[in-house]
């Protein structure tokens, strides 16, 4: 039952999140969104093995969690509830994958473990990017900007629909959960035959919602469009956020940063340190 | 069932964004325009619905787990395949976007895998293929019992496809099908029952919500324009993903395949201006330059190479955690200095 009102204040404190007023709030929303994809599409395009490399992309989140001062330990939090599912893929990797890439002293270390770290890296990153850019840009200036971006209106129209009834619909299925709940004892009464009770009750009244909810609107002479708050401008700021970032994108992507450093630390591990082993 | 991006290479990424945008524009198109005020708040109130239905479980009886519902056949039941395809590609990014499941470059894998099947295919030839126009109870259900086991079976099919296509992860081809296959059989019949019984019940309580026929759209307003574009690009995709896929998924495997045809090796690039910049390149970008960790290897050379390799490593590993704190040391001391800006 905590599950069903933990995630709908979850969606509820992200969204308070994207209300702010910071630099990268009051940017627009195409310019946040342009970027995030840019920055996914840089982060995957890597080769299987690679772990180091990745590394230095966390200077976007990192920037961008700064700016916008979102509360990082709440967004790993959420990065963390979504990486299960991808141990549990990327941890066969070393299973099959065993070919010795790494050897330290009489360690080997198999080429699986690289790709299993990889993942991780990868979903840490792209995860991370999708919520610090829902939480930087909030719900309904993403759907807006996908439609200045080519989406279909339609489409466009009935997501902001949705999202402003996901609240009071997931609030009703609490209630109804909850009295589900406290009319049954242990397991009896949280089979099949009361769930299709509830669920089918939840439908219809959802359903007659939806009308009274098209024919208010109809009445309001609704013709099929929302009008947004905040304005939409791709000014100079967003061409030099965009432009940069994709910029960095790139430089990272094709400059090997990690090897760089490294090299500047080759004669200390040369000479002692290294030696040792 | 999520495809991830972590999982995911960006070509086939993109391959799949462009085709399940296509389809996005493609239903949208069939719904058309003049349906627009009247459909959406309707098609977006029952997409949240789903939500509110995928938080209340039910216990299946003999195995003590619990499940819910995934909700593609009942929308395409309720709202015919065109919205139904919308509700669910909304479902989708909301869960990509609030809950980090799948990624934002995964939604058009994640689109297609869970929103095509039960819309386009499932809904058409195995729905109204059994149940016909006026479906008695037991009919009905076995309809949607066989579509919901089919949607969930080619769903789980395409996610095993794309993932080894993009060739991130290392599970053989077979292995990964046996398991993905057998778990959603099992997602599958659960998803019938809970659905077939909720259309059911639907049918004798409000049996008006089940008389949906889409509208055909006149043949000019089709989208051909769209539809072309979608095509051939995802042609161009395609083509360059199966070329991509044999350099990718093993690094050596287009050198391998070029030595096979041609009886040598890799083709002479030592002439022209193009081949020894992008030689160049390559040797600057490349984290493991030739991958020179060939099995067949003497132990001598090895022993050689033993300490080098070590020190290789060593000095990523110093480099990556001092890139790393060097990251977050600039995150830490811009979020000092602009904090008091912020709000």
């Amino acid at each position: 039952m905590t599950s069903i009102s933990s995630a709908a204040l979850d969606l509820k404190r992200l969204d308070i999140l994207a209300k702010q007023g910071t630099s990268i709030h009051l940017l627009d929303a195409r310019a946040k969104t342009i970027v995030t994809f840019g920055f996914i599409l840089a982060v995957i395009s890597f080769d299987r093995y690679e772990v180091a490399r990745l590394i230095p992309f966390f200077i976007f989140p990192a920037v961008i969690l700064s700016l916008s001062s979102l509360p990082s330990l709440y967004i790993i939090r959420k990065i963390a509830i979504a990486l299960p599912f991808l141990v549990a893929i990327g941890i066969f990797n070393p299973l099959v994958d065993h070919e010795t890439l790494y050897q330290l002293g009489h360690l080997h270390i198999a080429a699986g473990w690289f790709s299993f770290a990889s993942i991780i890296l990868r979903g840490i990153l792209t995860a991370g990017a999708a919520l610090i850019l829902v939480g930087v840009t909030g719900f309904n200036d993403i759907c807006l900007a996908l439609e200045r971006l080519g989406i279909p209106q339609i489409f466009v129209i009935q997501m902001l629909f949705m999202y402003r009834y996901l609240f009071v619909l997931v609030e009703e299925g609490e209630r109804v959960s909850r009295g589900r709940e406290l009319r049954s004892f242990g397991t009896r009464g949280f089979g099949s035959r009361s769930y299709i009770s509830v669920i089918g009750h939840l439908i219809i009244r959802t359903w007659e919602r939806a009308e009274r909810i098209r024919n208010a609107m109809l009445a309001r002479s609704f013709v099929g469009e929302f009008h947004a708050a905040s304005k939409m401008d791709f000014g100079k700021k967003e061409w030099f956020f965009v432009s940069s970032w994709l910029l960095i994108f790139i430089l990272l992507r094709f400059i090997n940063i990690p090897e760089r450093m490294s090299s500047l630390l080759a004669p200390l591990l040369n000479s002692r340190f290294f030696n040792s082993f | 069932m999520h495809m991830s991006d972590a999982l995911l290479s960006p070509l086939t990424g993109i391959a799949m964004c462009a085709l399940s945008t296509g389809m996005i524009a493609y239903s949208s198109g069939r719904i058309g325009k003049e349906e627009l005020e009247k459909r959406a708040p309707l098609i977006g109130v029952m997409a949240s619905f789903v939500f509110a239905a995928q938080m209340i479980n039910f216990t299946i009886p003999g195995t003590g787990s619990s499940g819910h519902l995934g909700g593609g056949v009942l929308l395409a039941v309720l709202l015919g395949p065109y919205a139904s395809f919308l509700a669910i590609s909304s479902v989708i990014l909301v869960q990509a976007l609030f809950f980090a499941d799948g990624g934002l470059l995964a939604l058009g894998c994640n689109i297609f895998n869970m929103g095509f099947f039960p819309a386009f295919i499932a809904y058409p030839f195995i729905y109204r293929k059994i149940a016909g126009s006026s479906p008695d109870a037991g009919k009905e259900s076995i309809a949607i019992m066989a579509a919901s086991v089919f949607s969930l079976q080619a769903g789980a099919f395409s996610v095993v496809l794309e993932s080894v296509a993009s060739g991130v992860s290392s599970l053989p081809f077979s292995a990964f099908a046996a398991v993905m296959q057998s778990v959603h059989l099992a997602i599958g019949v659960v998803e019938g029952v809970a659905t077939a019984g909720i259309v059911a019940f639907i049918r004798k309580a409000s049996p008006r919500m089940l008389q949906f026929h889409p509208k055909p759209l006149p043949l000019r307003e089709f989208p051909f324009k769209n539809a072309l574009f979608c095509l051939s690009l995802i042609t161009m995709l395609a083509a360059a993903g199966v070329i991509s896929w044999f350099s990718s998924a093993k690094p050596d495997g287009l050198e391998w395949s070029i030595q096979k045809i041609t009886g040598r090796e890799a083709p002479d690039s030592k002439n022209g201006r193009f081949h020894t910049f992008f030689e160049k390149m390559q040797k600057k970008t490349v984290f493991l330059p030739g991958y020179d960790f060939d099995a067949t290897e003497s132990a001598e050379a090895r022993m050689k190479t033993e300490s080098s390799r070590a020190g290789g490593m060593l000095s990523a590993v110093a480099g990556g955690i001092i890139t790393l704190l060097t990251v977050f040391l600039a995150g830490f001391l811009l979020r000092k200095f602009t904090g008091g800006k912020a709000g």
